[in-house]
């Protein structure tokens, strides 16, 4: 009888720790080793070759392996303020987009959380009813709606508002656009989840004790739904930065985005090597945030939830 | 209370209800209702969930604007006023703490909108904390409190701007029976100390009862009764009244005549004839209740003495509290009637069993005639 329910224990042991250890595999997998090998070859001189890059070991003197890693690639980058503008570009488009997404988005949330039952069920599915469709295929759409010859131009030219076709594309608007329209559920669902749990007496609580509805908002709604504000600005801000597709076909020549220089520098210069730094100094400035995250959320779960 | 302002004619009330309505689409929660309370009394508002009592207590707070009538605090107008704007605060059913404050911002929180000085918040807070206890644990977060905690915080932050009027969600509904007890005493020694006239919403009518100076009996949006808690539940005004506050034996009777204020019944429930105490002159040939509570009802099996009302039944069902037992006997016309009897001599023995043959009967004053 006991014997039995050990095993039971052993048993239901071991299938939890595997259930612990399958996602770190993944990560270890699908993340680490390519991260791997990526600050690889950032760190190797660029060949004629395939692959066009110098291997990592030196075979070249009587058997002895010599370690070949170099960071003249990093030292590239900064050389000029091309990739520096780049990056400041990416920054820039990335942090305008996650505030506009949150401009957006809080009302948005918020007003969705306040519905009863049925009512917020169907908005929230409308707000995820988009993810149905092919990402590259909502920008294309996107295009078809801003170009010269495009819905709105034609609407607009025809109901007389405008002589000649607005530029709407291959611009930083239509950029900021596309990240807007793309990332919005991403800042959407978090703060609603946040927003949804809130217990609205506290806002009745707040109005009874003299709050004005300006002071409920800053003083209780704000603060408690502050870790859906992080999570959501930092769901979009960390993809927004390495955008590509969005800045390719909807932006302009002059869109400074770092996606599109690694783009560039991988594909059509083929110096593999440099593209690598560059995707190495990109994630290096992720992970500030993230960490950042990291210790709010920690710090969070200790000392807000009732 | 000493003086019972609400039988002075010339008392200034402290909140003033004037066909008061409020409608959510076809639903109407609250019809028409009038009501004073006055300063310093600790009102009930006494009903089932659906009777419109917290949708009464919101728009006190100013939370719901009322869809028809008047409402007068302290002979102000304050109908249309926003809740911000009102001498009146409320203690939540789920305390609604501040998840993110200390105990000691919580209650701080008011005075700071009112824009109190520093010094003088720190000082009211402390005071108010030290008289509901919670002083040394004024720097903890809500959740690291018990419930009872929560509730005496809770308590302070409403009661530290000084209200006029302190609106009482279920405050005692969240706690568990032993702490309820205790803080009921607590809640109207509080409330006699600071003078603030208190009005609480109630599903439980024991609570109600104990508390408060008077109680509203309501349902479907109006009162039944309004009264002292002797007088709804001695008296009560109506059946719904009767059987919503403690427990009642009710009869049908038909009226077969009156006599100055002694009317004579048939009543059918018990297959014979009765009578009633009332002022109330019904018509002859009218239907009516006949309304006894079970602690009024003599049990024996010896015929009572002359002078009572007494009829014959036979003990279907009893059981034994200790400082009581509860009889449920059944009438030859198969009426079951609710008996409680105090367990005043000390007995190792049941002085009846099942099955026994008794006599009810009760002082002809005792029972309450209703005719609707």
């Amino acid at each position: 009888m006991k014997g039995g329910v050990n095993t039971m224990g052993d048993g239901r042991r071991r299938w939890l720790r595997w259930a612990l250890v399958t996602p770190y595999l993944w990560l270890l997998l699908f993340f680490l080793a390519p991260f791997v090998i990526i600050l690889k070859i950032s760190m190797a001189d660029p060949l004629v070759a395939l692959p066009p890059f110098t291997p990592l070991l030196d075979w070249a003197q009587q058997g002895w392996a010599r370690l070949h890693l170099t960071l003249d690639n990093y030292l590239f980058l900064f050389q000029d303020n091309y990739y520096v503008m780049h990056y400041l570009g990416s920054l820039k488009m990335a942090a305008v987009s996650t505030l506009l997404c949150l401009l957006l988005g809080y009302p948005m949330a918020y007003f969705i959380a306040r519905q009863s039952g049925r009512r917020r069920h169907l908005l929230l599915l409308a707000v995820i009813l988009p993810f149905w469709i092919s990402f590259l295929l909502r920008v294309y759409a996107w295009m078809g709606l801003l170009n010269t010859r495009g819905v709105i131009n034609t609407v607009l030219m025809w109901s007389g508002v405008i002589d000649e076709p607005l530029q709407l594309m291959y611009n930083d608007f239509a950029v900021y656009l596309g990240i807007v329209y793309s990332y919005l559920p991403f800042m959407i669902l978090p703060l609603y989840a946040r927003l949804e749990r809130m217990d609205h007496d506290l806002v009745d609580a707040a109005l009874d004790l003299g709050a004005r509805r300006r002071d409920v908002f800053f003083d209780i709604i704000l603060p408690l739904s502050m870790p859906g504000v992080i999570g959501g600005c930092l769901l979009v801000f960390i993809p927004a930065i390495g955008e590509f597709i969005i800045p390719a076909l909807l932006g302009g020549a002059d869109t400074l985005m770092i996606g599109r220089a690694l783009w560039d520098e991988f594909f059509i210069n083929r110096d593999w090597p440099v593209a690598s730094a560059v995707s190495v100094v990109l994630l290096l400035i992720l992970v500030l945030p993230i960490m950042w995250f990291q210790r709010i959320q920690s710090r969070d779960g200790v000392g807000v939830r009732a | 209370m000493a003086i019972e302002a609400w039988n002075d004619p010339n008392a200034r009330p402290m909140v003033e209800l004037r066909g008061l309505s409020k409608r959510f689409g076809d639903v109407t929660a609250v019809d028409g209702v009038d009501l004073k309370v006055f300063a310093g009394e600790l009102f009930a508002i006494l009903g089932a969930s659906g009777s419109g009592k917290t949708t009464l207590l919101r728009m006190l707070a100013g939370f719901e604007s009322p869809s028809a009538g008047q409402l007068l605090i302290d002979g102000v107008d304050m109908t249309r006023v926003p809740p911000y704007e009102r001498p009146v605060n409320m203690m939540f059913q789920s305390y609604a703490l501040f998840p993110h404050m200390s105990v000691a911002q919580n209650v701080a929180y008011g005075l700071k909108k009112e824009g109190v000085g520093k010094a003088e918040i720190a000082d009211r807070v402390a005071r108010i904390l030290d008289q509901v206890k919670m002083g040394h644990l004024s720097g903890r977060k809500p959740a690291a409190l018990s419930g009872g905690e929560r509730q005496r915080v809770a308590l302070a932050r409403a009661l530290v701007k000084r209200p006029k009027l302190l609106l009482l969600d279920e405050p005692l509904a969240a706690l568990d029976r032993k702490l309820r007890e205790h803080t009921q005493f607590e809640l109207m020694n509080l409330q006699d100390e600071l003078g603030i006239t208190f009005m609480v919403v109630t599903h439980d009518q024991e609570e109600a009862m104990t508390l408060s100076s008077r109680i509203a009996v309501m349902n479907h949006g109006r009162f039944e009764q309004i009264g002292t808690p002797e007088a709804v539940y001695e008296y009560p005004g109506n059946r719904f009244v009767a059987d919503f506050v403690g427990s009642i034996n009710q009869l049908e009777a038909t009226v077969n005549r009156v006599d100055a204020d002694r009317v004579l019944l048939e009543c059918a429930s018990a297959g014979c004839e009765m009578e009633v105490v009332s002022d109330a002159a019904p018509a002859p040939g009218s239907d009516c209740w006949v309304a006894v509570r079970p602690e009024k009802i003599l049990i024996s099996k010896a015929p009572p003495e002359t002078g009572r009302v007494a009829v014959k039944g036979v003990v279907h069902d009893l059981g034994y509290f200790g400082n009581l037992s509860i009889y449920r006997v059944e009438l030859p016309t198969g009426h079951m009637m609710k008996v409680s009897a105090q367990n005043r001599q000390r007995s190792a023995t049941k002085t009846l069993e099942w099955d026994d043959e008794v006599y009810l009967s009760w002082e002809v004053g005792s029972a309450v005639l209703l005719t609707d």
